[in-house]
């Protein structure tokens, strides 16, 4: 068994920024990612990122992974990346066991900070098995990361800001998007993202969903129908199309199994996702020593995934017993940046969530 | 499948290298995962449920769904939308919950 | 309603636009951002001060029209490729918009043109392509098109074929 000064589990925004925090303020840091490369969602966002300077705004998130990553270099001597590794156990005494290229291992840690991220819903109709029915992020993983098509013709469900995103980096791509459905009655995701898949010919249609995929071993066309103000499918008005691809994108949810397992506290919060920790104001779990931040708290954004995660970070090492110079100014500037990025009208729904958690925003 | 010209992204192009797929020889690159090649090769299904025998093929491509599970050089449930693509590679469909070859 | 269907109607779009048309004769900013999210790069990246947010990231942009020279800076760091710039000189306009795709349109070649709702509404010349480091992958194109267009030209229409 190898001991650690920390451990962070999750190498995307959260994860890098709390490394980051962690080795400033002198602590040793052990950083774990289950993927080749460090960045979690961030390797495939090739659009511009919102925010404000402080959070990369206008930086596309390819770009913004290079310079959280280029960040943590100085630190080379006290930090180590274990990349393809799996965490499959997180045990109450703070021990993780790891798996990292099909040798399994043991590490204890003084303090770990879980920094998981989430994984994409999925949606239930008739045949959602087939091949052709593929996560939006999926997809964004296929054309951004892997350099392949995943179809010629594309059904995007849903209008948050990843369906609206997707079906933009589809085009680019060189996909025709066929249309976009929303089973509710207005567009989630922001209007500029919107307006810029409208103008460039695909189709919104709100109170609109998938009814059906139709195909043999994958694909081949679908049935869409309209809905109802009780969200029921409307016979009569279904619609088929040709198309060889279905993006779900309708929420994700928070990868929270690592936190159950060792006895965390946690607690069902629809706006927020789905199972989350509760976390104290200092993002601290239930468990001593134990800490979460980023999309595992709470579907958001990157852009509060870092401030989040340097907050976190530095919470974590002043526990520990490290020094973070000029801490208590430097988490009241992180958490301004925090209230910006959560005042608007979009970011309802984490406020409200937050509040049923118990944690000031 | 692959994309040709992106207006944000450089794909390198390195080595081509083969694997075999049920038997038949498929190309793909150092870069790929074993989905990725197969999908860019138009294989999208790459397995059958276990009882109704429906077709599957990938759906979170990051390794949390399993539904791209495949038998891998004899080793069954390898979740291949994770699993780096090398060359020579003996890519199977899974029939059933999966028993290893005998080594 | 743009909630419903992400276009803008003729009435919202044409509030973001200078109030007496002679203004134009100038090219100038227009920024089609109708509702509040966390994002201020409109207003760092402008050199001339003519965009104001304020601390709170979330404020609509304002543009003060007489500071703004029209130089495009802003509609290449938008991240929602919300913002063009608009002239009008005697019977034509000139548009000049953010174009992430390839191929690029070329220079003095023709192209059509589309409204907010992505109908072709007249055909354009390309006056100029725009791609160096600044622009960070997102082109500037400089599109003429006859005045008529003015107001509700929004954008090319996507070339594709390699």
């Amino acid at each position: 068994m190898r001991s650690k000064d920390a451990v962070v589990i999750g190498a995307g925004p959260a994860g890098l920024r709390a490394a980051k925090s962690l080795l400033e303020a002198g602590a040793s840091v052990c950083l774990i990612d289950r993927n080749r490369k460090l960045g979690g969602q961030l390797i495939k966002q090739t659009h511009m990122f919102f925010g404000s300077e402080k959070q990369y705004a206008s930086k596309r998130g390819i770009d913004i992974l290079e310079i959280l990553v280029d960040e943590l270099r100085p630190f080379g001597d006290r930090l180590e990346v274990l990349n393809e590794t799996s965490v499959v156990g997180l045990y109450r005494d703070k021990v993780l066991a790891c798996v990292r290229h099909d040798r399994y291992f043991k590490i204890k840690a003084r303090t770990i900070i879980v920094a998981t991220g989430a994984s994409e819903k999925s949606l239930p109709f008739e045949n959602n098995d087939l091949p052709g029915v593929y996560a939006a992020g999926a997809v964004q993983t296929l054309m951004n990361e892997y350099g392949v098509k995943p179809g010629d013709r594309v059904l995007m469900v849903g209008s948050g800001n990843i369906g609206l995103i997707v079906s933009y980096q589809l085009l680019q791509a060189g996909v025709k998007v066929v249309a976009l459905v929303e089973a509710a009655r207005e567009i989630s995701g922001y209007l500029v993202h919107a307006s810029k898949i409208k103008r460039l010919g695909i189709d919104i249609m709100t109170q609109t969903s998938i009814k059906k995929a139709i195909g043999k071993e994958a694909v081949e066309s679908v049935e869409i129908w309209s809905l109802n103000d009780l969200w029921e499918g409307v016979p009569g008005t279904e619609k088929t199309l040709a198309v060889d691809t279905v993006c779900i994108s309708v929420g994700l949810a928070p990868l929270t199994e690592l936190l159950m397992q060792i006895g965390a506290d946690v607690k069902y919060v629809r706006e927020l996702g789905g199972n989350v920790p509760v976390i104290d104001y200092r993002y601290q779990t239930s468990v001593p020593g134990l800490y979460a931040c980023g999309d595992v708290c709470g579907i958001e954004e990157a852009s509060s995934a870092m401030v989040e995660g340097s907050i976190t970070g530095i919470n974590a090492a002043i526990d520990m017993g490290y020094t973070f110079p000029d801490s208590r100014r430097k988490i009241k500037d992180l958490r301004d940046e925090l209230k910006f990025l959560r005042s608007g009208p979009h970011a309802g729904k984490i406020r409200t969530g937050y509040a049923k958690l118990g944690v000031l925003s | 499948m692959r994309i040709e010209n992106h207006p944000i992204l450089k794909f390198e192009e390195k080595d081509k290298i083969s694997f075999t797929y049920n038997g038949k020889t498929f190309h793909g690159y150092e870069s790929d995962t074993i989905a990725s090649a197969l999908h860019a090769s138009g294989i999208k299904k790459l397995s059958e449920s276990i009882h109704m025998k429906r077709p599957r093929g990938f759906y979170c491509a990051i390794g949390n769904c399993a539904s791209c599970k495949m038998l891998v050089d004899g080793e069954p449930n390898v979740r291949t939308c994770i699993t780096p693509l090398k060359a020579g590679m003996v890519v199977e469909s899974q029939i059933g919950k999966g028993v290893p070859h005998e080594k | 309603m743009i909630e419903k269907n992400g276009v803008a109607t003729a009435a919202m779009s044409r509030k973001e636009f200078p109030e007496e048309e002679k203004m134009l004769e100038r090219p100038k900013a227009i920024i089609e951002c109708y509702k509040e999210i966390p994002c201020n790069p409109c207003e760092t990246s402008c050199p001339f001060d003519a965009i104001t947010i304020g601390a709170d990231i979330n404020v609509r942009p304002q543009i003060d029209f007489e500071a703004c020279t029209g130089c495009a800076i802003c509609v290449y760091n938008c991240p929602g490729l919300a913002i063009t710039v608009r002239q009008k000189i005697a019977d034509k306009a000139i548009l000049k918009i953010p174009y992430e795709f390839l191929p690029r349109p070329k220079k003095d070649g023709r192209v059509n043109v589309v409204n907010r709702a992505g109908e072709v509404i007249t055909e354009g010349k390309v006056l100029k392509v725009l791609d160096n480091m600044k622009t960070n992958k997102t082109a500037l194109i400089h599109v003429e098109i006859d005045a008529d267009h003015l107001y509700d030209a929004m954008t090319i229409e996507v070339l594709y074929g390699s």
